[in-house]
């Protein structure tokens, strides 16, 4: 529970404890210091009015007499409400005042004022004693006047400040944690905006992160770098692994073609120069798929770091046109190309073998004794490649799951074929910013494939 | 010196038991019945003519409860109720003893928004809480000046009796302190205030004064002419009855130098029964005593007096100070001075 708790409710709830703590503790000082300092004033004041008593002692004719001074109470009065206690004892005997209140002990003999707590008529009280020796007559008296008070206004005081400081704590863990929250916010923001650098990345965007990253940082960095390299690595390995199984399984493939050619050559036999031909049909679409399988490996390869080359395509266009040739004159087909000069930037490896699918597969699914018409144009930021022929077309389905690696449509009737070429064709030209249409020819016969690159 | 040993063996409150020699009975008596059976008992220093009003606007807002209403001196009402008696409400204007009261425990404390509203000089610790201000005032037949201006302060008042003894030789009235615990309270916070009160009480001590219970009678006194001069009359009963009756002819003085201003006070003593409706009924008498208007009610609001005036002296105030006079050495050393310049039998004049 703890272990998955997200790092930054873990470090605001731990500020937010010791923010708590804090003003607990700061709270209980202040109230401490509060009551300590209403008791002291009340001390003071007990202390002066009991003394302004003591002073008024004198001794007549053998008696000692006083006279309770007006401010002795009023300054009490003038503190608090708390009700007020006294007595005055001369020796044994009771001067005046209240016969039931007890006096402090006094802790030490002779110590002039003496203060105490004690409970009087169900409240609790504070009370000060004043011993003053006064001679009646020949002899010495010894009078003490003891002057008490409740404690409600010392509690008022403190609770007040008590409460006041208790705000004031609160206000303050309030502000706490709002900070820690903000500092938490803050100093996890670095690993944030590490985690959507990685997640930002494209699926096969492999390279290493760049350096840069907190002290905290480095080591998960590092290790992420780390893992990214082997992860590279192996995609290399077995895209290296397709290509390397391909060109292994066409070179062997053109030897048996090369072989079977010749020997197609050499006999007369009708039978024969049948078997020889399918022979070497089978060979053909094998090869091609190899290269297909190996053309779709140097795609994903090649569109992580696409080269940005200038490319005419009208000479891209003529170079497969070139290329196909043989082919289409396996089946009588005229490829016709109109060409203007259009330069676009990217990887002409790459656009090579997108036209090299399309126009093949135009070738394919055309009947003999037919045109593949290949035109460039350019209009606004776009330039097309549409490749039209005479074939069956794409028919009324879904053409663009034609797309889809290894799908292939319901027209291909005796038609060998992998599902890969508009596959890689559409890589590529989304790997260029582009796109591929597929489309009807223009008299509604026949299929028509575009190629949209951007020329900016 | 007798009086000192006295209070050597006397508590507090057997020294105020001994000074009111004359306590009498419970002077008056009267049950306002209500529709229900339970019973609301007032203690309470005011004259029934003067509360009564009070007593039936209440009823009026709680039909139920029978109000049991008690006239008794401040003195006795003290001493009734530090003696026990049961009552819900004790309702007086001796400020000393009430506080003295309520300090020693015998209050009960009550909160309402009605106390909450009080200004603080009004209330102390809940327990005591103030509904009318009145002042001290002089009375004045306006024959005796014989066209002299009238005495505004306690410097011309002296200089009038002074210069003029035959006129009020025998006709001057004031508080019996021995007996009245208003007129006690009256002068021990005068003799602090201003010491024109020792002089004042040393002339009118000379011109053999009559002493008094109560302000009710040295009303009446003055009304019928018995006396030219009452000094220390409480202002509230003073106006009400002088208004009508002597058609200008006598006048009240509220002197400028120095004038206490006492406040009638309510306790909820510690033995109340009917400790809410006490409650109510004290709500009821702040409401009455924060009033803005006086209205007729017999007795005046807080704040036409009770507030700082304009001569600048508010009222007594409220707090342990006022026991300082009750203390029993206190109270007999006063009471020796006063006797003293009161009496001056031997005094050839
Ligand atoms: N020029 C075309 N004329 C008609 N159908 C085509 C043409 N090109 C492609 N197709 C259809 O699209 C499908 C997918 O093409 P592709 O990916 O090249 O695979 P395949 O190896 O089957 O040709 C084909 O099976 C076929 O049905």
């Amino acid at each position: 529970m703890i272990r998955s708790m997200s790092i930054g409710r873990r470090l605001t709830l731990l500020l937010a404890g010791v923010a708590a703590l804090l003003s607990l503790l700061s709270w209980s000082m202040v109230s401490g210091l509060a009551r300590q300092a209403a008791a002291r004033t009340q001390d003071n004041v007990l202390a002066a009015s009991a003394s302004t008593i003591a002073e008024t002692l004198r001794s007549e004719q053998g008696e000692v007499r006083l006279e309770l001074p007006y401010s002795a109470f009023s300054m009490l009065g003038a503190i608090s409400e708390d009700r007020v206690f006294y007595r005055v004892t001369a020796g044994e005997r009771l001067l005046t005042g209240y016969s039931d209140l007890p006096a402090p002990e006094p802790d030490q003999a002779n110590s002039r004022v003496t203060f105490g707590n004690g409970t009087y008529r169900g409240a609790e009280v504070r009370m000060v004693s004043v011993r003053r020796v006064v001679l009646a007559g020949d002899r010495p008296v010894s009078v003490i006047v003891t002057v008490a008070q409740t404690l409600d206004g010392v509690a008022a005081i403190s609770g007040q400040i008590s409460r006041f400081a208790a705000g004031l704590s609160l206000a303050f863990f309030v502000l706490a944690v709002g900070l820690s929250e903000i500092a938490v916010r803050t100093s996890l923001r670095p690993l944030n905006s590490f985690a959507q650098s990685v997640s930002r990345r494209g699926p096969s965007d492999l390279r290493p992160l760049r350096p840069g990253a907190p002290a905290e940082l480095v080591p998960l960095r590092g290790a992420l770098n780390r893992l990214m390299e082997r992860l590279a690595q192996s995609i290399r390995r077995s895209e290296d692994f397709i290509a390397e199984a391909a060109h292994r399984v066409r070179t062997p493939l053109a030897t048996v073609r090369a072989q079977a050619e010749i020997a197609l050559r050499s006999t007369s036999d009708a039978e024969d120069r049948h078997r020889l031909r399918q022979i070497i049909r089978a060979v053909d679409e094998s090869s091609r798929s190899a290269g297909q399988l190996l053309d779709h490996a140097t795609v994903a390869f090649r569109a992580e770091h696409l080269a940005r080359d200038p490319v005419d395509l009208a000479e891209l266009v003529n170079q497969t046109t070139e290329a196909l040739t043989p082919t289409a004159e396996m089946k009588d087909i005229e490829l016709k190309a109109t060409t203007v000069s259009v330069t676009v930037h990217g990887d002409a490896v790459l656009l090579y073998s997108a036209l090299r699918n399309v126009l093949d597969n135009a070738i394919k699914y055309s009947p003999e004794d037919t045109t593949v018409r290949i035109d460039i144009s350019e209009a606004g930021a776009e330039a097309r490649i549409s490749i039209s022929d005479e074939g069956p077309g794409f028919g009324a389905g879904p053409a663009e799951e034609l797309k889809e690696r290894f799908r292939r449509g319901g027209n291909t009737e005796g038609v060998v074929g992998s599902g890969l070429g508009l596959t890689i064709a559409a890589d590529v030209l989304a790997a260029h910013g582009g796109r591929l249409d597929l489309g009807a020819g223009q008299k509604g016969e026949g299929a028509c494939v575009t190629l949209v690159l951007p020329t900016s | 010196m007798r009086y000192t040993r006295l209070a050597h063996v006397l508590a507090l409150c057997v020294g105020l038991l001994a000074m009111a020699a004359s306590a009498q009975e419970i002077e008056d008596h009267k049950s306002y019945p209500g529709t229900g059976d339970r019973t609301l008992r007032i203690i309470s220093t005011a004259d029934l003519e003067v509360f009564e009003p009070y007593i039936l606007a209440f009823q009026e807002d709680r039909p139920d409860l029978t109000v049991d209403y008690t006239v008794a001196s401040s003195i006795e009402l003290y001493r009734a109720i530090r003696g026990g008696g049961v009552y819900d409400l004790a309702l007086s204007s001796a400020m000393d003893l009430q506080l003295q009261l309520a300090n020693d425990g015998f209050a009960r404390s009550y909160r309402s928004t009605q106390t909450d509203a009080l200004p603080e000089w009004a209330r102390w610790r809940d327990l005591i809480f103030a509904f009318t201000a009145e002042s001290a005032v002089v009375i004045l037949s306006v024959d005796s000046l014989q066209g002299a201006p009238l005495p505004l302060t306690r410097q011309e008042l002296i200089l009038l009796l002074r210069e003029h003894p035959e006129r009020f030789l025998g006709k001057v009235g004031t508080y019996d302190l021995r007996e009245s615990g208003l007129g006690y309270l009256f002068a021990t916070q005068e003799a602090r205030s201003t010491d024109a009160y020792w002089r004042l009480s040393e002339v009118m001590g000379r011109l053999d004064p009559l002493l008094y219970c109560c302000s009710g009678q040295m009303v009446d006194d003055v009304i019928s002419g018995r006396l030219v001069l009452a000094y220390n009359v409480l202002g509230s009963y003073a106006a009400e009855r002088l208004a009508g009756e002597t058609g200008g002819k006598v006048q009240i003085v509220r002197m400028q130098d120095f004038a206490n201003v006492m406040l009638r006070t309510a306790i909820i003593p510690a033995t109340a029964q009917e400790v809410e409706a006490a409650g109510a009924l004290i709500d009821g008498l702040l409401e009455l005593g924060l009033r803005d208007d006086p209205g007729d009610w017999p007795l005046p609001p807080l704040r036409q007096t009770g507030e700082v005036s304009s001569a600048g002296f508010g009222p007594i105030r409220l707090g342990p100070a006022l026991m300082i006079y009750l203390d029993p050495l206190n109270r007999r050393a006063f009471l020796d001075e006063w006797e003293n310049a009161m009496e001056q039998d031997t005094d050839p004049r």
